[in-house]
């Protein structure tokens, strides 16, 4: 490391902290995918395949999730539509 | 009864076996009756970190399989009178260790000794599954890394639902996380993920922080356990950890960046 290490790294984001983004992010998602059901990733293919009969969206613009509140199981569909 | 402790991370290449060996070295250091048994059948490798390859006869596949009696296979250590390794069979296939047969071994085991150390194979398939299956404790070993992070997620994932704890409803598997390759200077930097962005992500207790250091691998190359080099900042790093295992509390130590003299500076020396 230099001197001149040191204003650059000021300028720049740093690769750390944007590893530690990625990571919260996927770990995230990586939990709630090991504590779902086995039928939930096939499922949220052909939730896709029915949209994409009317719309034109890509397979990470639907998330599928499952959640128990209170006994209850929710399944939440999200779908970002295009513009 | 013994402890029953699984060195694990997932991803390969990140120090699991320099970490067996070096903790199971500790602990019979510290008079605790201590064997390590190599996981990675058909990759063998903890043999030749703890320098006794010359000296395996009959292995883990081997007492499984009847083949071989438990104390004809275990080798004990020329340095230490408390330590002894159970080598990996080096031709037969993950197959060959079955749950039955494992969990036997485990048994026979735990009458005489007070740790059970077992040296995991990388992935989170059949072989990794095997080793943390028994379990009472982990060691999930990562690297300040992206891939080494969220691999250890998983592997954690997988003590918290297939080990024998979780399918049982006990307790579950005690995690430690044990940071290993950490160099402060590039955490510093900005370069590098620090510690505490690792515990934040994969939110377990810390038992150690191993330095990046060139002991490991000159330990390696002589087939002596690197916490048995005294000298170095990674021997001292695995002695801390082995203390913190065994519950005292000791702080921490080469986790910052060294204030260097004018002169290595300007060499660059001194990692
Ligand atoms: N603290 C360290 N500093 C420098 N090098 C290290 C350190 N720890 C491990 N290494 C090196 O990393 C390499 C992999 O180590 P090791 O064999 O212990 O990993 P492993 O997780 O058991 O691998 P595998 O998944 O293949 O079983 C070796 O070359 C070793 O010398
Ligand atoms: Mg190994």
């Amino acid at each position: 490391m230099s001197i001149f290490d040191y204003f650059r790294k000021s300028k720049e984001k740093q690769t750390a902290s944007i590893a530690k983004e990625r990571l919260q992010i996927i770990v995230a998602h990586q939990r709630t995918a090991m504590n779902q059901p086995d039928y939930i990733p096939k499922m949220q293919q052909d939730i896709v395949k029915v949209i994409k009969k009317y719309v034109d969206i890509e397979k990470d613009q639907v998330n599928v999730q499952l959640d128990t509140v209170n006994n209850c199981s929710v399944l939440e569909l999200n779908v970002t539509l295009p513009q | 009864m013994a402890k029953i402790i699984v060195v694990t991370s997932g991803k390969g290449g990140v120090g699991k076996t320099t970490s067996s060996a070096a903790i199971g070295t500790g602990l019979a250091m510290n008079n605790k009756k201590t064997v390590i048994i190599d996981f990675d059948v058909g990759l063998r490798n903890l043999d030749l970190i703890m320098g006794c390859e010359r000296r395996v006869v009959y292995d883990f596949v081997n007492v499984i399989s009847g083949e071989a009696t438990l104390n004809q296979a275990l080798i004990k250590d020329k340095r230490l009178k408390n330590l002894f390794i159970l080598p990996a069979s080096q031709t037969r296939d993950k197959d060959a260790l079955t749950k039955k047969g494992v969990e036997k071994v485990l048994n026979d085991l735990s009458k005489d000794f007070d740790f059970i150390i077992c040296d995991s194979p990388a992935g989170i398939e059949k072989g990794a599954q095997m080793a943390l299956y028994f379990a009472d404790e982990a060691i999930v070993v990562t690297n300040p890394e992206v891939s080494s992070v969220r691999d250890s997620d998983r592997i954690l994932g997988i003590l918290q639902s297939k080990s024998r704890r979780a399918e049982n409803g006990g307790d579950p598997v005690v995690e430690h996380l044990l940071i290993t390759r950490y160099d402060p200077e590039r955490v510093i930097a900005g370069e590098m993920l620090s510690i505490s962005d690792v515990e934040d992500i994969l939110a377990i207790p810390l038992l150690g922080v191993i330095p990046e250091s060139e002991a490991v691998l000159k330990a390696s190359n002589q087939g002596t356990p690197v916490i048995l080099d005294e000298k170095t900042k990674a021997g001292l790093a695995y002695s801390d950890a082995v203390m913190r295992l065994l519950g005292s509390n000791v702080d921490y130590r080469f986790i910052t960046v060294e204030k260097k003299g004018f002169f290595k500076r300007m060499m660059g020396a001194g990692r």
